[in-house]
């Protein structure tokens, strides 16, 4: 594919390094950035990310502003494209006055952007990266409020087992998010007894023709795809057109009100359509009510998916700043304070449940759910059927 | 022959869409030859033994088994890819280059196509249609489509294009990749600030979704989408149009003789600025009727949606012979042919470990030996055609 945004990137680098320039002189003030899809195929969850994140600012930077200092929102995008954030990450470390970074919205994008976070010791407190290797590499600075896709691939296995599949084709847009999460749900359908009659990639986003002939020629009961919503909702639409009648599943990548648009009528056709999340819709969560009604006065619209949770993550950073400032005797402290005191919250209440870090970063209880869709309504996303709701500890 | 039939040129009507057969029959025929030799030579085979124990079905049987819907699939791409594969095609009969920004004139046909329908959809006039209204308002966005790319394709010619026409081809050409990538953050921009939306979807209506059965063998059933069938008609009455246009009538003759040579047809009393424009006109327009198939077919599009079916046309051209109408007809029914075969038994037959994604990858490799034997395409030495 061509990228013909990436010369955005170093322009974004310039600009950031001119905005961080002039705030040399004001070293009170502090920033916490974001990374994520604001323009492009998923910049309707992208945006939402940022924006959950400036509302937690603007909510909950007092007791930092009451010890002199200025919070302040830093976003970046993106664009879903890990050569952009790279990029950006570069840009973001050098600031001085980061202290924590939101972010991301694809897995592809976090790990090698991490890397650049790792290496500056910058705290990242991720709302939405399921891939293993996220957390797995073990940094003391990069932590994640969601589940992990060994998990919920794993999950949606068994959810397929319990309604009766028997014989699934598995499909994955191969990114380290989707082949990962595809994987996962393989390895599990067979360990259950499951027919695995295909696994393949595919970077198709409209013409599904050609691949959909070997799956149809292999009669699944289910067809299972780890990647994102624009291409799994094109790909159920076209598999429904080609008469297929069993169930179609996917992952926490679907869940988007986008979906709904570009499945219209086809995701409730057949058998249906389904996906594990490890996110559920902000209302299942008791202590999102006001967090909701904040957002739409202030937004205008209902929170998209991973909204709530990245109002979290600002929230984890922002307590975890303040203790290191305190620590520090009211001092800037150093990025790696900050990165030990976000690991060391312990029963941190947040609005989407009450959180812990293991030594790795992940939270020592991880929520997945399995969602039916049950309109085809875009603006009734948020009401799809919570089938199933899990508690799993993340495997050490 | 009386004065009347003399005015309409039968044979250029007939001699086209012979044409399209022989080249229909004559793709799909080759290509299912080599598959069933292959499944013959694969027969015993570890796929041949998975497909056994997986689906109790020999690989024989299952190639067979799935020809007719693969067949269906590759004329239905073949047609599109013919329709975007005449404008590069045309544009390079002219003026000897590649017009790279033809891929952006399609997306801006696909866009202005289907927001025409979003909106006609939006009024509820849609859901009211009966199935020949549907037909109505689909062609009206497929006039739609073809006067947006046309006047698109009309209006870079002259910005882009014929400022640079006296300098070498490749400025031209760096012009047209400029160009490409301008038109698609336009649509992008245009996008953002109108509806704010990265994807549109083609809105469901009529009876394009149906299916139609072809007919039965033994307890299968082959049928064919309505909306395959409308894809596959409209491309054939377009690229008669096309080449009766430039065939057997005096633009046409006038068009041809801008291709043959400028300046002699300048001295003829042809306005050859006109004529480029026209070019650009009916290429941009059939490129735009193509992205609105395209969006009808596949339902959704995003601003960067012409770049794929933009380089697969223009491979197209290549393998039939660039500056001829009837080699972009070849190529485009051959290259969706051996996409749509490779897209399909690829993942069967390597047992998994090519799948479907290296379906560019057989077609593109099967041009670059084509290209290697013919340099100048299948269909590059009868230029008596070029336009």
């Amino acid at each position: 594919m061509r990228r013909p945004l990436s010369i955005l990137a170093p322009a974004l680098a310039v600009l950031a390094l001119l905005v961080s320039a002039g705030c040399e002189k004001e070293n009170k003030t502090i920033k916490i950035a974001t990374q994520s899809p604001l323009s492009g195929a998923t910049s309707v969850i992208g945006s939402d990310i940022k924006a959950g994140t400036q509302l937690a600012i603007e909510q909950l930077s007092e007791p930092l502003t009451k010890l002199g200092y200025k919070v302040e929102l830093a976003p970046f995008d993106d664009q879903g494209n890990p050569d952009t954030g790279v990029a950006n990450a570069k840009a973001i470390v050098s600031d001085p006055s980061v202290l924590g970074i939101v972010g991301h919205y694809n897995s592809g994008v976090q790990i090698p952007a991490s890397e650049e976070y790792h290496a500056a010791n910058l705290c990242n407190v991720s709302p939405a990266n399921t891939n293993p290797k996220v957390t797995d590499r073990g940094y003391a600075e990069v932590n994640r409020v969601c589940g992990r896709d060994d998990v919920q691939g794993a999950v949606g296995a068994q959810y397929a087992k319990s309604k009766g599949i028997k014989v699934a084709y598995v499909l994955h847009d191969k990114t380290a998010y989707g082949q990962g999460i595809a994987e996962y749900f393989k390895k599990e359908a067979e360990a259950g007894g499951m027919k695995v009659v295909g696994f393949a990639g595919t970077e198709e986003k409209a013409n599904f023709d050609a691949i959909l002939s070997p799956i149809i020629a292999a009669k699944p009961e289910c067809i299972y795809f780890g990647g994102m919503f624009d291409q799994a909702a094109v790909l159920f639409k076209q598999a429904r057109q080609k008469g297929f009648k069993g169930m179609c599943m996917s992952d926490d990548g679907f869940d988007s009100p986008d979906a709904a648009k570009i499945g219209s009528d086809a995701l409730l056709q057949g058998a249906g359509t389904y996906f594990s999340t490890v996110s559920g819709p902000a209302d299942v969560y008791p202590d999102t009510k006001k967090f909701m009604a904040d957002f739409k006065a202030k937004f205008g619209n209902n929170p998209q998916p991973f909204a709530a949770q990245s109002y979290d993550c600002a929230a984890l950073l922002l307590k975890g700043i303040e203790n290191a400032v305190n620590a520090n005797g009211g001092k800037l402290p150093a990025r790696a304070d900050v990165g030990k005191a976000v690991r060391a919250l312990k029963d941190f209440k947040g609005i989407t449940g009450t959180m812990t870090f293991n030594p790795k970063g992940d939270l020592v209880m991880g929520k997945y759910f399995i969602i039916q869709v049950t309109s085809a309504d875009p603006t009734k996303w948020a009401g799809n059927k919570i089938d199933q709701t899990l508690n799993i500890a993340p495997p050490q | 022959m009386g004065k009347f039939m003399g005015s309409i040129n039968v044979r250029q009507i007939l001699l086209p869409i012979g044409q399209m057969a022989i080249f229909v029959v004559g793709a799909g025929a080759v290509c299912s030859v080599v598959m069933l030799v292959l499944a013959m030579l694969f027969r015993g085979s570890g796929a041949d033994h998975l497909l056994q124990t997986t689906q109790g079905i020999g690989i024989l049987g299952y190639t067979i088994n799935s020809l007719p819907q693969v067949l269906i699939d590759g004329v239905t791409i073949g047609f599109v890819y013919a329709a975007i594969a005449l404008g590069y095609t045309m544009v390079y009969g002219v003026l000897q280059f590649i017009n790279f920004a033809h891929s952006e004139i399609f997306a801006i046909g696909a866009f202005c196509g289907v927001e025409a329908l979003i909106a006609l959809n939006g009024a509820g006039h849609l859901v009211r249609a009966g199935v020949i209204g549907a037909f109505a308002y689909l062609a009206l966005a497929l006039l739609i489509g073809m006067c947006a790319s046309g006047g698109m394709a009309m209006l870079v010619e002259r910005v882009a294009y014929r400022p640079l026409r006296s300098s070498p081809t490749l400025v031209a050409l760096i012009s047209a990749i400029g160009v490409s990538f301008a038109l698609q953050d336009v649509i992008r921009l245009a996008e953002s600030l109108t509806t704010g939306q990265f994807y549109r979807v083609m809105p469901t209506f009529g009876n394009f979704d149906e299916r139609l059965t072809l007919f039965k063998v033994g307890s299968k059933i082959i049928d064919i989408q309505v909306k395959s069938v409308v894809v596959i008609v409209a491309a054939v009455v377009m690229l008669v149009a096309l080449n009766y246009l430039v065939g057997a009538t005096k633009v046409g003759k006038a068009i041809r003789a801008v291709a043959q040579d400028k300046n002699t047809a300048a001295l003829m009393g042809i306005n050859v600025n006109f004529m480029i424009s026209l070019t650009f006109l009916v290429g941009g327009s059939l490129g735009g009727a193509a992205g609105v198939m395209y969006a009808l077919k596949f339902t959704r599009i995003d601003p960067f949606v012409g770049f794929m079916p933009g380089i697969k046309a223009f491979a197209a051209a290549v393998l039939g012979g660039i500056g001829n109408l009837t080699g972009a007809l070849l190529g485009g029914m051959v290259l969706g042919m051996i996409e749509s075969f490779a897209g399909a038994y690829l993942g069967t037959y390597t047992m998994g470990a090519f799948g479907a994604e290296y379906k560019d990858m057989v077609a593109f490799l099967i041009l670059i030996l084509v290209i290697v034997f013919r340099p100048n395409g299948l269909l590059g030495e009868q230029v008596s055609q070029k336009a």
